[in-house]
């Protein structure tokens, strides 16, 4: 522990000017001990007479506050715990904002959840004019509500509308939009933002200019539904519609945080609604939900700082890369990059397949201009970037090639024996492939040591996980080349093993055979895909089959049941369906029927006509076709671990939630494992082999885990 | 005069352009900026160039755009560049890459830099128009007005003819005489016959069309993804002809002397759209970085004469004494690229290198001599592949040392002549 104070108090002209600057951190957090030093510069500040002001400024450039140092949710026992915690933030800023010295807060860099509700209760609110100033409450990401004051504040000064935009969504707000909006009250310079601060603070004192004024705009839709109590009605009520809509009300924080902004309005005394807020708070601290949600908070966080080899490996320099084939994954590839600032030379064999991979490219750029997240320049900079040949010129000087071209072994062999003869000894040739096995390809290499697999999915710009698979001969400093390389443009990157369907693909293909199972048991489309949505997956396997074309699909099963026989048998359904010539959306005809756009418009009944007792469908509980489903996946997952594919539980549950979309409230497969027991799982799974003996055998970690009431996390403390 | 005595030798190391488009054709909608980007960026790709090595870009444009007149500096700006890369533009009309080449050749000669791209860019497409003096008067006063009966009143001096815009004409301002008819002027001059003319006209297509499509033209070339879709890529010239023929020349009509002329859209350059650039480097830089040059700049000259004369006559003041630098003759030539901006100035210029009375006009007592014809724009010239203002001499440069590289010889003489009565000649040997 550090002796060094973390907030420093030096008084300016009768102002007190507080430096957060958190000891030994990249950015500042709330903690109990740093609360505890603001609290006794409060105390000197309320005492000293000749102190007629304070200002609260961040001493780390482009960052102000983080919000609260989430360790300490770790500790919280029971609701009660949880909401005590609040209520003492509650006092804490309760003497901030009505205190006889006012205080003006600078901020400069990313404002969050209780850095925000601080700043909220200051008198005035100044904001550093720089891309890196944005204000959110993002506790909601973590099932909780902002639990010091958030829900209260925060609609007094933006309105009811746009704080509870802010509040359910977790958003960032960029120092332009908070001061159209309210949040802030004036935008300056960063260089100025100090002494501008203190001016502002000794006018408050001084009384020329009103605390807590009101600095949002009130135009019509604003009176009309922010400013009297019917307007408001209408708000709340179409809030928790849509929230429970979105959410499947899975998310119980979205509902609690609506009722806590409401209990703000209630006629009752202020108290109020910051009670009821604490007790939300308390309320949701103990939900499983928040326990899972804080879980994958821990695990992308520490995956962050997991280089994913031994330390002292550095990774190479990647200042350019070349990626090969410009088709739908090699232009995502191309793109995510170039958004990055990241130069990409990118050859396919035609120039017009060239020209169709860098049109791809400007397409997904062009989202940003159309969202005016980027200027009409970082657009033509960002295209600029992509440099488009026939040739392999240019390639003598990447570090890291990307290869995407068609998913054939020999043409990838051919491709990589090309590659190698122009590119430097020293070149990383990454292979992106959803099947292959990686030491496959790498068969054909001179210097197998620098190839490795990068297995993106689709589309690249949209999907955030990526998985890096190494084969025994891979160097370690290509694998952390790779995966630093992964994680600057945007991915969350797990490190799997080279084995078929790696990790993602390979806990997929059980939960969609057993979904085409199903299928042959008679159950119908939609059943199997709502009961999965309502457990929380995005889709339902059988929607994703016609996502992902039933082509690919096949391929990929195929590849499965031979890698792994009798468990991975693809079903009669899917061979059916796909022999029939439904290639799913793309072909606009699938299980599920397109119009000519390709809008999804309901099962295409006449797909009934392929299976075993036709369209006479019959019911199955559904709870009963959840866990089958979800369990098929959970022992595959388990197997994963047993066989070293994914190298911990925080991984495996990482790339489910990321990868496929495995409701991120359950945490994952192995967080959901410990949830249900594993005893609980290993007898579900054995009862599930009884009647139906081969794919739920249990894995055998599952069962040597049952024998000692084992659990894949501990359960206290941080979950990783 | 003093003699160009090169303290480094200047490497040209590789040039590459983009295809070049006949004016209001398929690049249309691209900027000169752009598209001088798109030939910059594609040669520090296919150079394996370290991007942070580059200390110098020199680019010429000839009509810069009036919202970002520094093209070299937008170009040096692309985010594959560093930001200190120093940049700045030139303007010497045709030969407005080539001032770029040569000062950049110049800036390694005396050691000021080590690695530099130069080129030109010019967008036919994209040409300012502009208000009227009386227009342009009408806005400057309503902007300074400060009341709104002022700035009413501003535009009440307006008058009907104020409203027509005024484009840019490819005339000389102190002469009046539009490029063409200096073109015709010359020919008349000269004793050059339409035949004539219309016969180089067809060696130029037949020679662009032959480079074509055997790949030597297309190997300097980058394919640029076509607007508005850039779904598909444009890999070649679009003014070549492969199938023209002296007949179909012959019955183009003269276009600025229509009775007695003899100079028509056929044997004169189009307007164009292009971009080109070229890698200069130190020799020593070059080895340090394992690039091999193509070739060395052995010597260079400028001239210029009265613009009322014989407009494009420059070339056969320059030549001599870009020669003469060079310690060479014509004889040494195993390539002459020379600048067609029309059939009848091309073959002006052949008969002033032959002439005793252009020599002493040069300052020489003898002669340049006789260009063999088997020599000349071996892959064509501006009048087949177009010439986009700016760009037409780093393509010339980029032509003639791939094809001495090529053929194996060792000097090559090039020529550009330029508005204004300049002109510009240059020699390279093969590294």
């Amino acid at each position: 522990m550090s002796t060094q104070p973390a907030v420093t108090l030096e008084v300016v002209d009768g102002i007190a000017v507080l430096t957060f600057d958190l000891p030994g951190e990249s950015v500042n957090k709330f903690s109990p001990a740093v609360i505890d030093e603001f609290t006794a510069h409060i105390d000197r500040i309320e005492q000293d007479r000749s102190i007629r002001g304070a200002v609260l400024i961040s001493g780390k450039k482009g960052n102000f506050v983080a919000g609260a140092d989430i360790d300490q949710f770790l500790e919280f026992r029971t609701a009660a715990d949880a909401a005590r915690a609040s209520a003492f933030g509650h006092a804490m800023f309760h003497r901030i904002e009505k205190g006889r010295a006012p205080v003006v807060v600078a901020v400069d860099g990313a404002c969050l959840g209780g850095g925000l509700e601080f700043a909220l209760a200051c008198a005035y609110r100044i904001a550093a004019d720089s891309p890196k100033t944005v204000f959110a409450l993002p506790e909601v990401k973590i099932g909780l509500i902002p639990g010091a004051g958030g829900t209260q504040r925060l609609p007094q000064r933006v309105g009811l509308q746009a704080a509870l935009d802010m509040i359910l969504t977790g958003k960032n707000v960029r120092a332009k939009k908070a001061l159209q909006i309210g949040l802030v009250d004036e935008m300056v310079h960063p260089s100025i933002l100090r002494a501008i601060a203190i001016e502002r603070a000794k006018e408050l004192a001084a009384g020329t200019i009103a605390r807590q004024r009101d600095s949002r705009t009130h135009g019509a839709k604003e009176i009309l539904l922010d400013d009297n109590m019917l307007g408001r009605a209408v708000v709340f009520r179409q809030a928790r519609e849509q929230t429970l809509k979105k959410s499947g009300g899975h998310y119980p924080a979205l509902l609690a945080a609506i009722d806590a902004v409401s209990a703000g309005y209630s006629a009752a005394s202020e108290a109020h609604g910051y009670a009821e807020e604490a007790r939300l708070f308390g309320e949701m601290a103990m939900t499983p939900v928040c326990k899972q949600l804080m879980f994958l908070f821990y695990a992308t966080t520490a995956l962050k700082k997991d280089s994913g080899v031994a330390p002292g490996v550095t990774a190479l320099d990647v200042p350019r890369i070349g990626v090969l084939g410009t088709g739908f994954m090699g232009a995502g590839i191309a793109a995510v990059s170039v958004m990055q600032g990241i130069p990409v030379r990118f050859k396919d064999t035609a120039p017009d397949r060239v020209a169709k991979g860098v049109a791809a490219v400007r397409d997904v750029i062009r989202d940003g201009l159309t969202k005016r997240r980027i200027t009409r320049q970082q657009f033509d900079d960002q295209v600029g970037l992509v440099s488009g040949t026939v040739e392999y010129t240019g390639f003598g000087r990447v570090p890291l090639v990307i290869e995407a071209v068609f998913e054939d072994l020999a043409v990838k062999q051919a491709v990589l024996k090309e590659t190698e003869a122009v590119l430097a000894p020293t070149a990383i040739f990454a292979t992106n492939t959803s099947t292959i096995p990686i030491a496959k390809v790498a068969a054909a290499s001179t210097r197998p040591e620098r190839v490795i697999g990068m297995h993106f999915f689709s589309p690249v710009h949209k999907m955030p996980l990526l998985e890096v698979i190494v084969t025994p001969k891979t160097a370690p400093e290509v694998t952390a080349t790779v995966v630093e390389y992964g994680r600057r443009i945007g991915k969350t990157v797990i490190i799997v093993n080279d084995a078929p369907g790696f990790y993602v693909n390979r806990i997929l293909a059980p939960y969609v055979n057993e979904a085409g199972k199903l299928l042959d048991e008679g159950i119908a489309i939609d059943a199997i895909d709502q009961a999965m949505a309502k457990f929380g997956f995005p889709v339902g396997p059988i929607n994703l089959i016609d996502e992902v074309g039933l082509d690919v699909a096949g391929k990929s099963g195929a590849i499965m049941a031979e890698a792994f026989g009798g468990r991975m048998k693809p079903s009669e359904a899917l061979q059916k369906v796909l022999g029939a010539g439904r290639l799913g959306r793309k072909g606009r005809k699938g299980f599920y029927a397109y119009d000519a756009d390709g809008k999804k418009e309901g099962v295409d009944e006449s797909v009934y006509a392929l299976f075993s007792g036709g369209s006479r469908r019959r019911e199955l509980p559904r709870e009963e076709i959840q866990q089958r489903l979800s369990l098929a996946m959970c022992n595959e997952a388990a197997r994963c671990l047993e066989e070293g594919i994914v190298r911990s539980p925080r991984d495996g549950d990482i790339g489910a939630v990321f990868g496929i979309g495995f409701p991120p409230f359950r945490g994952g497969p192995f967080r959901y494992i410990d949830s249900v027991g594993v005893a609980e799982v290993v007898k579900q799974l054995e009862a599930l082999d009884a009647q139906q003996p081969g794919p739920f055998v249990p894995a055998a970690i599952l069962r040597e885990m049952a024998k000692t009431n084992g659990t894949f996390y501990p359960t206290i403390g941080k979950p990783v | 005069m003093p003699i160009y005595e090169p303290g480094r030798r200047v490497a040209i190391i590789a040039g590459v352009r983009t295809p070049f488009a006949k004016a209001g054709t398929t690049l249309r909608a691209l900027s000169a900026i752009e598209l001088g980007k798109i030939a910059v960026s594609e040669l520090v790709h296919r150079t394996d160039l370290d991007p942070a090595s580059v200390d110098l870009l020199v680019f010429g444009t000839v009509l810069p755009s009036v919202l970002a007149p520094n093209i070299a500096r937008e170009i040096a700006l692309m985010p594959l560049l560093p930001k200190r890369l120093d940049a700045y533009s030139v303007s010497r009309a045709c030969a407005s890459a080539n001032q770029a080449i040569t000062d950049a050749a110049d800036q390694i000669a005396l050691g000021h830099a080590h690695v530099a791209i130069a080129g030109g860019a010019e967008s036919l497409s994209n040409v300012p128009i502009l208000h009227s003096r009386g227009f342009s008067d009408a806005l400057v006063a309503a902007s300074k007005a400060k009341t709104l009966s002022a700035r009413v009143q501003a535009f009440a001096k307006i008058r009907a003819k104020d409203f027509i815009p005024i484009t840019p004409a490819i005339a000389e301002p102190t002469t009046g005489e539009s490029m063409g008819q200096s073109a015709e002027k010359m020919a008349k001059l000269n004793d050059v016959t339409r035949e004539e003319q219309d016969a180089l006209a067809l060696a130029s297509h037949r020679n662009a069309a032959k480079g074509t499509a055997d790949g030597r033209l297309t190997a300097e070339i980058v394919p640029v993804m076509i607007p508005p879709r850039f779904e598909t890529a444009m890999t070649s010239d679009n003014g070549i002809r492969p199938d023209t023929t002296a007949e179909a020349l012959a019955a183009l009509k003269p276009v600025f002397d229509r009775r007695y002329g003899s100079v028509t859209a056929g044997n004169a350059s189009p307007l164009t759209d292009g971009g080109a650039a070229v890698l200069l480097m130190s020799e020593g830089a070059a080895k340090a970085a394992g690039l091999k040059p193509k070739a060395y700049i052995r010597g260079y000259a400028y001239a210029a004469l009265d613009p009322g004369e014989q407009l494009l006559q420059g070339p056969v003041l320059a030549a001599p004494m870009a020669l003469k630098r060079a310690g060479l003759t014509l004889k040494d030539m195993d390539l002459v690229e020379m600048h067609e901006a029309f059939a009848a100035q091309v073959l002006s210029n052949l008969r002033g290198f032959e002439s005793p009375y252009w020599a002493e006009r040069a300052g020489f007592s003898s002669p340049v001599g006789a260009v063999d014809r088997a020599r000349l724009n071996v892959m064509g010239g501006s009048i087949s592949i177009g010439h986009p203002f700016g760009a037409t001499g780093a393509r010339v440069t980029t032509t003639l040392v791939n094809e001495l590289e090529r053929r194996g010889g060792q000097f090559g003489l090039m020529t550009v002549c330029a508005a204004g009565g300049l002109g510009f000649a240059m020699v390279v040997e093969r590294a």
